[in-house]
């Protein structure tokens, strides 16, 4: 489980890339490939191993003007996702 | 519209130590001679990349055969490519692994024969195979390599499915493959030996469920069950000419490993034409991609998307035609051919001894 107080990054062998035929950033893993969407790369783009999930909530919610405990619920979820995936590690903030 | 590969298996070379019953190279194997040079490879990964290819697994044989092997990965990694080496780790010192580190290769996939010298060395047909795995499985550790153990399962293994969860935790794997064998080639020619029980297949689902759980975030796992015993096919690599595509030591080009079991396709080459324009446009490649060329059973089922049919090298193998439905589905009037093959494997009157892989 990961928590807002979590400290997100990407561990050895899990890189973002830009793919240069699709024209679209890719984040790649041990077998896996995965295309990013416009979410993904706001949130992956903020994940640093400095930020916690909270603080990147922060940042997201004052980019898109939107609430943000919602924004906290969706990073949240899509953390942890990547998380359960191996694809995110977090140090424990 | 064809859309550009995402994955390239590169077979470096067919030499191996080990002689495992169910390896995946055809029973023909290619010699040392006929195998691509390190030139020839770096431009392979490089056409790959600028196609759009952007995973590329290291595989064999067993890639460590190729005293080049270091500047293969720099190639790759040159070329932008996410670089997997596939290997039993026999073959890879400590020094070679600190080279390939500094190479920038980015993953390692060690097969796993079994979880004791014993089974493993029978299996693998390669005496002292198990402890030197063992070994290199440390120095992979203490390197800090992300690894997956890919653990090849059949009736002599899958008892020791969950000593082979626990073995990954152990080397300290952040994914396993609990990959129960496919039968082509040689595990075809091996398939009453190798042929799990109901059984055993029943407890095995139950261990990965249960494992999936409670190693959450832990251990990912990934089960490639004994197709057999499905109702429905597997979508074999995500659909004909879809997502990825495989070289073999000397540069033919196949949709997918088993390829050349259909015997009516024609393969090209890398050495005498693009990648390409292989991938796009030959015969073999166009043969089964997408899903008009399906029989009646397949377009019509609501399963089309999902499977694409099955596998076309099981369709040729169990039925002798390629464009037939995947004989594992339940509404394939193929079924019974596979039926009556799963019924003779489980109820055998003499468990055939292991036909070895060899050169």
């Amino acid at each position: 489980m990961i928590k807002a107080s979590d400290i997100p990054f990407l561990p050895r062998g899990v890189r973002c890339q830009f793919d240069r035929v699709r024209g679209v950033e890719v984040l790649l893993g041990p077998e896996r490939v995965l295309m990013l969407d416009d979410i993904g790369k706001a949130v992956l783009g903020r994940v640093d191993g400095q930020a916690s999930v909270d603080m990147i909530a922060e940042g997201l919610a004052k980019d898109y003007d939107a609430p943000k405990a919602m924004i906290l619920e969706d990073v949240l979820a899509y953390l942890g996702d990547l998380f359960d995936k191996r694809l995110v590690e977090c140090a424990h903030g | 519209m064809v859309n550009p590969p995402i994955a390239m298996l590169a077979e470096l070379t067919h030499r191996c130590p080990l002689a495992c019953p169910y390896c995946s190279n055809p029973t023909e194997l290619i010699g040392k001679d006929a195998e691509l040079t390190t030139d020839q490879w770096a431009d392979v990964f490089r056409q790959a990349a600028d196609m759009g290819v952007l995973q590329l697994h290291l595989s064999g044989g067993e890639p460590a055969a190729r005293t080049d092997l270091i500047d293969l990965v720099i190639a790759a990694r040159e070329a932008g490519l996410y670089t997997n080496l596939i290997t039993s780790g026999i073959g890879l010192t400590p020094k070679r692994l600190e080279a390939l580190d500094a190479a920038g290769l980015d993953h390692i996939q060690l097969s796993l024969q079994g979880v004791t010298a014993q089974i493993a060395d029978r299996i693998g047909g390669y005496k002292g195979g198990y402890d030197r795995k063992m070994h290199v499985a440390e120095h992979i550790a203490r390197i800090g390599f992300p690894l997956t153990l890919n653990a090849v399962m059949h009736r002599e293994n899958l008892d020791d499915l969950e000593a082979t969860l626990d073995m990954a935790l152990r080397l300290g794997a952040r994914r396993i493959e609990v990959a129960c064998v496919q039968f082509q080639g040689w595990a075809l020619e091996n398939r009453a030996a190798l042929q799990p029980s109901l059984e055993q297949v029943n407890a095995a689902k139950g261990t990965v469920a249960e494992a999936i759980e409670r190693l959450r975030g832990q251990l990912v796992i990934d089960f490639v069950p004994p197709d057999y015993y499905s109702d429905f096919p597997k979508a074999c690599m995500n659909g004909w000419g879809s997502t990825g595509l495989n070289v073999t030591p000397d540069g033919t080009v196949l949709p997918c490993h088993a390829a050349e079991t259909i015997p009516h396709l024609e393969f090209a080459n890398v050495t005498r034409q693009p990648l390409k324009e292989i991938w796009y446009g030959s015969d073999a490649f166009n043969a089964y991609r997408g899903t008009d060329w399906l029989p009646d059973l397949c377009q019509s089922c609501e399963r089309v998307e999902i499977d694409f049919g099955g596998c076309r090298c099981q369709a040729m193998a169990v039925l002798g035609d390629a464009s037939a439905t995947d004989p594992v589905c339940r509404k394939s009037p193929g079924r019974a051919a596979l039926d009556a093959m799963l019924v003779q494997d489980t109820n055998p009157l003499d468990v055939p001894e292991f036909v070895y892989r060899r050169l």
